[in-house]
């Protein structure tokens, strides 16, 4: 009983981490049909926000709640003024620019920040579950995650800006038509999935430490969900972390972790191949 | 059955629950060239493009001399005979005029065959000046005849235009007027247009479009005096100049 | 007019070829061979590239999956077979196979563009973990073991045919390097400028058009992936028995990342500037590892590669989008288009 209740907050776990860095991208991809090969960059960017003011004597939370997603949030929309901005409508361009721009962070913070490992005890301590430990950490970022879904889709669907993003998302010559700031638009669109990212990657910090090339970690899973997720912002990450969580959950119960992660790359081809367009291309069009 | 070129059975496209074609039953001979007439949103065009093979019907089925060609694989209808000309102009843009048509012409000749049907198109459409010419660099009536060209080079034995004349001046429209004029024994054409002036100069028979379903089929001088296709154009004035 | 310029320009790159061939070892240190070798290898596997994507319009992040295939594929047979000559097929054949059936699961599933980019990548990523995990002796094919995250060493290099006790030395290798490179450059040439070619390039201008001229676009682009397969693998064979060593980071995402940084900067639509691209982006690497010089200027220790790719990548997309080797022939063409007028 108390296995089954470790194995449900297990595989919950590997859907939540997977939708938490998922995210970020999705926004951007979703919304601005840009691809960001900077996405885990911006999560290990998010993780030294973190790490850093906490040596010197921050407020763990106070720095992954706040400090990680504003600093990150305000260099997204550094990038995109000077990458992203002049390459529109240039996918392949884009990719490569947002490559180059992960390259030169990962430079950068080699450079100044040399190796750091941290984070090996996550705060909040662990709970007993039967026979079991659980770290209640676990249960922050499952739920962190939830509430983080939750408010973008609020934040999307009522609030002014989610209206203007959407509509400039949907018909950007009908809102500048309309009189919208689409530049301005843009900028906060992605400095939002900048600092949604930053604020993964400051809450996975004291779970997985932070290194300079700890984004090749994120990069490649978070990319495939928001992929097979298609290009409806939430629905797809959370349909497609869900798919892809599960599987890679419940196979590296059965097996080892690295078939758990092949599995999990084999059922997002096996899905492309199945909808070419994302989970979402088909089935939730022009919603979020 | 023998000399229908062409022919659909309760051909319909549904877009949600939206019939943009209705059960339609068309046929054409052997050598017989017919415009699809109608109002914008009449189906014609979604109509045309089951045929062509760019979207899959919703029911019923496509004929081609006999055979059943419904959904089939767009390179086999080529293999077939049917020559499409789209109606946002296919063309390779990166490529010379010269190297467009002799693909075209490439696939089901000889090299030798090729060159001379490559020679000949160049000639009747008066492209021979621009051959060498990048088709991205041409004037939208000198594109529009370069896929013309190239529906050509194929030898078609039936024939579908869809807009051919877009975008044209009236000394282009005109010239494809005598180009199809040329034409129209040696094959079965079917063209779409909005221009009545284009469709008066060319068509024998018409077949009218309205809501997805046939309105009439008949010869161009009664079509013209209709009162119900009249009444169906009202307020969409039909005829078009780029 | 332009097919003459390039019929001049490929006389003058085979004569030139030739001569390096035979004059090289003669000329310069050892070391300088073996590093040109690598390059030559390296350019082998980025004109697979640039034929695949510049040509068959396939973005193919697997080119480096496909280069790691044909290593690991000749390391197996050659510790096996002992002789050369059948494990080089294998390393050239075994891609092509997975090439083919990767190929024919996403060009006859009609994936769009960026996604068969991301299931390429994919792919690169799954054997890259399936690889790393075969660390234990458990896992081996016939005599060799995979070795997992620490690869394959000792690897016997190509030796000539038939005769294995005649192995290669350093201006051996690099006569085959240069020899591979230029066969493969004017194989592409030729294959380009045939019928097959030139409908490759129709299809990538206009698949549907190419199509509704009767052509099965599937088919030929799933012929251009296998065969820039077979050149990627081929690249892997030189390159293991170069280094008498195959490792699993071939696999892994930051090499695939290099192969489409080389095209980029040669200009994609080229083979001269994969050659281009490669070579400087490789020398500026490994120059920046080495400098001392440079950092100091600066005031650090050291200048970290990664760094000055990144910004290099940047500054070429938004600046010379279209690579060096396109930009230069359009400024010299319009430097002859001023002098004549």
């Amino acid at each position: 009983m108390d296995y089954a209740a470790i194995f449900v907050i297990q595989v919950a776990y590997a859907i939540a981490s997977l939708a938490l860095i998922s995210v970020g991208l999705a926004v951007i991809y979703g919304m601005m049909r840009v691809i960001n090969f900077a996405h885990g960059e911006f999560l290990m960017l998010g993780g030294y926000a973190v790490i850093l003011p906490v040596q010197a004597g921050v407020n763990v939370w106070f720095a992954m709640l706040v400090i990680a997603p504003l600093a990150v949030g305000l260099f997204g929309v550094v990038v995109e003024r000077i990458v992203i901005r002049p390459l529109y409508g240039r996918v392949i361009d884009t990719v490569l620019a947002t490559w180059g721009l992960s390259l030169l962070l990962i430079g950068l913070a080699s450079a100044a920040l040399g190796y750091y490992q941290e984070g090996s005890k996550p705060p909040l301590g662990s709970v007993v579950i039967g026979a079991y430990r659980e770290s209640v950490y676990t249960f922050f970022v499952i739920g962190i995650t939830a509430a983080i879904m939750l408010a973008l889709y609020v934040g999307l669907k009522r609030t002014r800006f989610g209206l203007l993003a959407r509509g400039t998302m949907q018909n950007s010559a009908m809102a500048a038509g309309l009189g919208v700031d689409t530049g301005k638009v843009y900028a906060a669109t992605f400095g939002l999935g900048a600092a949604l990212s930053g604020l993964a990657g400051g809450i996975l910090a004291p779970i997985s430490g932070v290194v300079p090339v700890i984004g090749a970690t994120y990069i490649a899973k978070a990319f495939i969900t928001v992929i097979s997720g298609g290009a409806t912002v939430l629905a797809g990450t959370a349909s497609a972390a869900t798919l892809l969580g599960a599987v890679n959950q419940v196979v590296t119960f059965l097996s080892t972790p690295v078939v758990g992660e092949v599995a999990l790359l084999a059922a997002a081809i096996i899905l492309l191949r199945l909808l070419p367009a994302g989970i979402t291309g088909r089935l939730f069009r022009g919603g979020i | 059955m023998s000399g229908q070129i062409l022919e659909t059975r309760g051909l319909s496209k549904r877009f949600g629950g939206v019939p943009a074609v209705d059960g339609v039953d068309f046929r054409l001979a052997e050598g017989e060239l017919r415009c699809l007439i109608g109002p914008n949103g009449a189906g014609k065009s979604t109509f045309f493009k089951m045929i062509t093979g760019q979207l899959r019907p919703s029911g019923g089925r496509v004929l081609f001399r006999g055979e059943d060609v419904t959904g089939e694989e767009r390179h086999l209808l080529a293999k077939r005979g049917i020559g499409i000309k789209t109606q946002v102009p296919s063309l390779f843009d990166g490529i010379s005029v010269r190297e467009s048509l002799y693909l075209a012409a490439r696939r089901f000749h000889s090299p030798r065959e090729a060159l001379r049907i490559v020679d000949g198109i160049l000639a009747e459409t008066g492209l021979h000046a621009v051959a060498e010419r990048r088709v991205g660099e041409l004037a939208h009536g000198q594109r529009q005849w370069v896929e013309l060209g190239m529906v050509l080079a194929r030898e078609p034995l039936l024939m579908l235009l869809d807009e051919p004349t877009a975008g044209m001046t009236p000394d282009e429209t005109a010239h494809t007027a005598a180009l199809i004029g040329k034409l129209r024994q040696q094959r079965a054409i079917i063209v779409v247009e909005h221009d009545m002036q284009f469709v008066r100069m060319i068509a024998e028979g018409v077949t009218v479009f309205h809501q997805g379903r046939i309105l009439m089929e008949a010869p161009i001088s009664e079509v013209l005096g209709d009162p119900r296709v009249r009444e169906v154009y009202l307020g969409a004035h039909s005829e078009r100049h780029a | 007019m332009s097919n003459r310029a390039s019929s001049a320009g490929g006389i003058v790159i085979a004569a030139l070829g030739v001569a390096a061939l035979i004059g090289v070892p003669y000329v310069v240190e050892l070391f300088t061979l073996v590093d040109v070798a690598v390059y030559c290898i390296l350019s082998i596997l980025a004109l697979s590239l640039a034929f695949v994507w510049g040509y068959a319009g396939i973005l193919s992040f697997g080119q480096s999956a496909f280069f790691g295939l044909g290593g690991y594929a000749y390391a197996m047979a050659v510790i096996n077979l002992g002789e050369s000559t059948v494990p080089v097929l294998a390393g050239i054949l075994v891609p092509m196979i997975f090439a083919a059936l990767l190929g024919y699961f996403m060009i006859y599933g009609r994936v769009s563009d960026v996604y068969l980019a991301v299931i390429t990548l994919t792919v690169s990523l799954i054997l890259y973990h399936l690889i790393n995990s075969t660390s234990g002796p458990e896992y081996t094919i016939g005599r060799a073991r995979l070795g997992g995250h620490n690869g394959v060493p000792g690897l016997p290099p190509i030796n000539v045919p038939g005769n294995a006790s005649a192995p290669l030395d350093y201006a051996d290798t690099f006569r085959l390097s240069l020899g591979a490179l230029l066969l493969v450059y004017f194989t592409l040439r030729a294959v380009i400028a045939s019928r097959f070619g030139r409908v490759l390039v129709a299809i990538r201008e206009n698949e549907l058009r190419a199509e509704l001229l009767g052509y099965d676009s599937r088919r030929y682009k799933l012929m251009a992936f296998t065969l820039g397969a077979g050149i990627a693998g081929f690249a892997g064979v030189l390159f293991a028995s170069w280094g008498s060593f195959i490792g699993p980071s071939v696999f892994g995402i930051a090499f695939a990342a290099q192969v489409i940084v080389w095209i980029l900067v040669g200009g994609l639509g080229t083979l001269g500037g994969a050659v281009v691209g490669t070579v400087l982006i490789q020398y500026l690497t490994t120059w920046l590892g080495q400098t001392k010089a440079l950092p100091a200027m600066l005031g650090l220790s050291k200048i970290d590669p990664s760094l000055v790719l990144g910004i290099v990548l940047i500054l070429f997309v938004l600046l010379v989008p279209s690579g060096i080797l396109p930009t230069l022939r359009k400024l010299l063409r319009s430097r002859q288009a001023a002098a004549s007028a």
